[in-house]
């Protein structure tokens, strides 16, 4: 036996006691969807957690009724004082069932406990902390006095972090007065189903929160009912471009965040010990299913070997395992469909002559696994250099000069994060201004906050959630004419057009 | 010989200048980083068969710890004698692996100490503090000479300090060299020597930068073990101070395949945090430094805590302070 | 005994020169009263890419500039704008059937507009960015950052020079480049603002014009990839749904039409064409 045999020392499924089935939470209440139920089940082991109501197209359209009368009766003439409380009620419910939810979490979507319980689950709090606050403030906003709510939101979340996402996307429409329609994605509904309990506990108004479950045809009706406001997404490119498309002409607005290929840029100077950590961390955390993942590893030429040979001793200390077991590092894929697109764009890796190492793993029988795993010497017109892998996969390359580090780095139709590792503060800052990615990590990764904005550039998409800004992204300035009146924008109407026509 | 090796490192002759440019070459340390390592390190959760090896090898690690300016060969003798039978309750209990003292109090100990002595047929080991410990400030005829008259008086290690002033006004070589002549003093006159401990008070040195320097510097000197603190001086052994520090003495091996040791000392108290350090250990030098000869706890009350979490494990029931004896 | 007139040739404004169309193609343009008043250059798809390869190629060193200089410049064009006043006066009334007192009205109220865009150059990042209070030890600060290449299509049918400066100026005090189609029906005061661009300090191919069929090279900017937003404020009668459908494939921002001949001026008008950058950075004394 050696010491670090730590474990097993799982978290306790006692706490969360699961129904067999759920329903759809429309308008206050659970009620069954007409669509065919599936199973949710535990990436883990592939046992099967629950039955999970589909909404068709009638369950949808009574989800967005049920919102627009929330909204229109309640939600948007309640004071925003009364609105914030709601809020704050929903962080404390959250916090009081903070346990129960990260065990949820990690059942469902593989994700170690350890990060289901200090990271999803303490920012879904401060998430509902931080927007409550903003209700009674929306003055504020940066959108002139009295901004109005967009009226009904349709959000659809990816199953990266279920729960956090969902934060992301109801607290800030809450507060700004929206109402919602929230489709958690397929493989990863409970905690949305957990958290509808939460919302009945707070005794929000009926419909003010709706959920409804399913698959992608799910989805797409509720982002294409027509009345729906607001279109707020987190997801692939692919599905991205499919909701742009289909808003054209439309009045909805639309937040997008998709994909990314961040680059984790490794001076040779940088704190060494430290890169290695967020390294680490920028592609391991959540089994690099994350959107702003540092997927590839550009580090100074001169400290390559270096930095790759530590990468290795470091990751084979990571413990892939059981998501409940305190001591995992490495959980579950979230799916048998992601895990084949990971071993697929690996295979392609190695075929396009990449140096593949994996860490020494025991994969467990059952369940969706997959061994961190580095591709080192890997050129920029790979395909694991271009494409979003979603998965604990590293493609390392080199650059030579700071120059040539944001060339590489801003090489991708992506643009959503970026590391700099360095000790230089001068660099880290000409850097930062340099990369074309919405949140730029420098010497960390993959740190989130609610003050915090977070969004894409280019094909990562648009709009930014956290802070000011992510609160703005559900709001309109009070009228277009209350705007020209303004002090900041002198009316142009004095200007006549001429006759000709 | 050791300075060669120190040569081959610094790739150059060993200067003020040349030890001061190698030490300020040395990768830098982003604060932030260390401290959320040390803390993710901390939520590691053992078994409870782990456990019961983790408190016998925390007890195994202990330099059980005696400075004060108050301290008598009475309180010496009461201190070897726990460090003998930690447990008089349990014969099973392991001895801690040494018992630190002044200088003036170590032969004290030495005769306390008796057959359980390292050098009487025991394991236990009689460790100094010297070089005009905690300050470290009179001269270095002076510190040689405390070493010496430590290591004559049957001392087995050598607790020195490092000239933290020397060291934060840039003299590195000087610091360097003291450790060189330190390590000179610890030589017996039957050509063995005393294992040297060069104590870097991190609470001085403030940076994690200059931890990692003094390190260096003193692994480069030949350091048997690099210490954290005289426990005078607050803070004193935290979890990112030691983790650096074993960061050192893992990228040392690596480099030159020789092994030093590391030792917290002051503020570990309670089992729960000398297993965070057990695990800290583990994870970053590896396994191979869980061993007195590589890892020690400068420490005095941790002993009855862990003694305390022993018998809790033995009987089934949570155990009382007078159920276990003080020194 | 009157002197003969010597009249301008109006071409396209591309990466800082004055091309004819590739195409060699012109198109007539008259006045409010049916008079010929010139040829316009009839830009190509091949005209509009070489606008936008000209754009990509200004971003840099145009979002690299200081604010402060950005802001200069931008009112460096509002001076030159107002030296040439009787020239506008003359070229809107004669193209849009303006009488003096509008005519005057309109490039007024243009220079102003550069004024006042101008203006926001070195501010509009502290009004719009925030230092972000994060619970943990990091300094956390979001800005807007220029989005990069933006293609607009100015107002079509009015006020041709005002329509136009109100949407090209906003998109530049963060540092975008913009290649902007004008109003087909009075082009000529477009072009004649590219002269006052062109001697005013903006950096070559920051701002690139041309005239010719909205709907016909509109639907090539939408879909280029290396456009990164598209205001279609003139776009009203085109096919503009077509045109967010084309701009949906690179997901660019797109600012659809509202019905306006003159856009507000508005910090979301600034703001339309940024991206917010937030940058964190560990923070320690240790």
């Amino acid at each position: 036996m050696t010491f670090l045999d730590y474990a097993p020392a799982p978290e306790s499924r006692s706490i969360l006691s699961l129904r067999s089935s759920y329903g759809l939470f429309i308008d206050g209440e659970f009620v069954d969807g007409h669509g065919d139920g599936f199973h949710t089940v535990s990436p883990a082991n592939e046992e099967v957690l629950a039955e999970i109501s589909t909404a068709d197209g009638h369950d949808v359209d009574l989800a967005v009724q049920a919102a627009r009368r929330a909204h229109d009766k309640v939600w948007s003439r309640m004071s925003g004082a009364d609105r914030g409380k709601y809020l704050f009620r929903i962080a404390r419910l959250v916090q009081e069932r903070a346990r129960e939810l990260a065990v949820a979490e990690s059942l469902d979507n593989g994700k170690p406990i350890k990060e289901s319980r200090d990271v999803d689950v303490p920012l879904v709090a401060a998430w509902f902390f931080y927007y409550a606050g903003w209700a009674d403030k929306l003055d504020y906003a940066g959108l002139g006095p009295a901004p109005r709510s967009l009226g009904v939101a349709a959000q659809v979340i990816p199953w990266n972090f279920p729960l956090l996402m969902l934060a992301w996307k109801i607290a800030p429409a809450l507060a700004a007065g929206n109402t919602v329609v929230l489709k958690p994605a397929e493989t990863t509904s409970l905690t949305a189903l957990l958290f509808a309990e939460i919302v009945q506990q707070a005794g929000l108004p009926s419909g003010v929160v709706n959920i409804v479950t399913g698959a992608g045809e799910t989805g797409r009706m509720l982002v294409n009912h027509p009345d729906i406001d607001k279109v707020a997404f987190t997801g692939s490119t692919a599905v991205g471009r499919e909701i742009a498309r289909s808003v054209a002409g439309t009045s909805k607005k639309v937040t997008l965040e998709l994909g990314g290929k961040a680059a984790n840029i490794v001076f040779d100077d940088a704190p060494i010990d430290q890169a290695i950590e967020g390294i680490v961390n920028g592609i391991f955390f959540n089994q690099g299913h994350v959107c702003c993942a540092g997927s590839r590893l550009l580090v100074q030429e001169n400290v390559h070997e270096e930095v790759v040979d530590r990468l290795k001793s470091r990751l084979s200390t990571l413990r892939m395992g059981d998501p409940l077991d305190k001591n995992t590092d490495i959980g579950a894929i979230n799916s048998a469909e992601q895990l084949q697109r990971i071993r697929e764009l690996s295979d392609i890796g190695e075929a396009e002559g990449a140096d593949r190492w994996s860490a020494d793993c025991v994969i467990p029988d059952n369940g969706f696994w997959f061994a961190p795993t580095i591709f080192d010497n890997v050129s920029t017109s790979s395909r694991i250099a271009r494409e979003e892998i979603f998965g604990p996969v590293l493609s390392v390359l080199t650059f030579r000069t700071p120059a040539e580090a944001i060339a590489k780095a801003n090489n991708t139709p992506y643009g959503l994060s970026a590391g700099i590792w360095t000790d230089k503060g001068s660099r880290m800052l000409a850097v930062a201004d340099k990369l074309r990615a919405g949140v730029i990590w420098a010497n960390t990764f993959n740190r989130f906050d609610p003050a915090s904005p977070f969004g894409g550039y280019k094909e990562s998409g648009y709009g930014r959630e956290g802070g000011r800004h992510g609160l703005a992204a559900y709001l309109a300035p009070q009228s277009a004419a209350a705007i020209t009146a303004s002090a900041a924008a002198p009316k142009t109407t004095r200007v006549k057009k001429g006759s000709a026509k | 010989m050791t300075l060669d090796l120190a040569r081959t490192v610094v790739g150059s002759e060993l200067s003020e200048r040349s030890l001061r440019a190698f030490a300020l070459g040395l990768p830098g340390v982003d604060a932030i980083g260390l401290e959320q390592r040390a803390a993710s390190l901390a939520t590691r959760s053992i078994k409870t068969t782990s456990k019961r090896w983790a408190l016998d090898t925390i007890i195994s690690l202990i330099d059980l710890t005696t400075l004060e300016g108050a301290d008598t060969p009475g309180k010496v003798r009461s201190l070897v004698a726990k460090a003998v039978l930690p447990d008089p309750s349990d014969p099973t209990c392991p001895q801690v692996a040494a018992v630190c003292v002044y200088g003036d109090l170590a032969h004290v100990a030495v005769e306390a100490l008796g057959s359980n002595h390292a050098g009487g047929g025991g394991t236990i080991n009689v460790a100094a503090v010297a070089t005009a410990f905690p300050s470290g400030r009179a001269s270095l005829r002076v510190k040689l000479a405390d070493t010496a008259d430590a290591v004559e008086a049957g001392a087995d290690e050598i607790d020195m300090v490092i000239d933290r002033g020397a060291f934060l006004a840039g003299r590195y070589g000087e610091v360097f060299d003291e450790i060189v002549a330190v390590k000179e003093a610890c030589r017996r006159s039957d050509g063995s020597s005393a294992h040297l401990k060069v104590i870097l008070e991190t609470g001085e040195l403030a940076t994690y930068d200059n931890v990692r320097r003094a390190s260096w510097l003193a692994m480069l000197a030949g350091a048997d073990f690099i210490k954290t603190s005289t426990g005078k001086v607050s803070p004193a052994a935290t979890l990112p101070v030691t983790l650096l520090m074993l960061e050192a003495v893992r990228d040392w091996h690596r480099l030159t395949g020789d092994l030093v040791g590391v030792k917290p000392a002051g503020g570990i108290r309670s089992s729960k945090d000398a297993v965070r350090y057990l695990v800290t250990v583990a994870e970053t030098a590896g396994e191979r430094w869980l061993d007195p000869r590589l890892f020690r706890f400068g420490a005095s009350s941790l002993l009855n805590d862990v003694l305390l979490q022993r018998q809790k494990i033995e009987t089934g029931h949570y155990s009382g302070a007078d159920y276990v004896t003080i020194d | 005994m009157t002197r003969l007139a010597v009249p301008k040739t109006y071409k396209l404004f591309i990466g800082g020169a004055f091309p004819r169309s590739e195409s060699g193609r012109t198109y007539e343009v008259l006045g409010a009263n049916g008079d010929f008043l010139a040829n316009a250059a009839k830009a190509s798809r091949k005209d509009a890419r070489d606008a936008v390869v000209a754009a990509r190629k200004a971003v840099s060193g145009w979002s690299g500039a200081t604010a402060y200089n950005r802001g200069q410049v931008l009112y460096r064009v509002a001076e030159l704008l107002e030296g040439r006043r009787a020239q506008f006066v003359d070229e809107v009334q004669a193209s849009e059937g303006l009488s003096r007192r509008d005519a005057e009205a309109q490039v007024d109220e243009a220079v102003d507009t550069w004024v006042w865009y101008a203006g926001w150059a070195d501010k509009f990042v502290q009004v719009a960015g925030n230092a972000n209070p994060v619970a943990g030890p990091y300094f956390n600060l979001s800005v807007p950052e220029p989005t990069g290449v933006v293609a607009v299509v100015a107002p079509q049918g009015a006020l041709s020079l005002l329509g136009l400066v109100a949407v090209v100026a906003p998109a530049l005090v963060t540092g975008n480049a913009v290649v902007a189609i004008a109003d087909e029906r009075h082009p000529l005061s477009a072009i004649s603002l590219t002269e006052v661009l062109a001697t005013s300090d903006l950096p070559a191919g920051v701002v690139n014009v041309l005239t010719g069929s909205a709907a016909g090279i509109a639907p090539w900017l939408a879909s280029h990839a290396d456009v990164n937003a598209l205001d279609l404020a003139g776009a009203a009668e085109l096919d503009w749904v077509d045109l967010q459908i084309a701009a949906a494939d690179t997901l660019k921002r797109v600012l659809p039409p509202d019905g306006r001949d003159v856009a507000t001026r508005s910090l979301e008008r600034i703001g339309a064409f940024t991206e917010t950058k937030t940058v964190w950075h560990t923070k320690s004394m240790l």
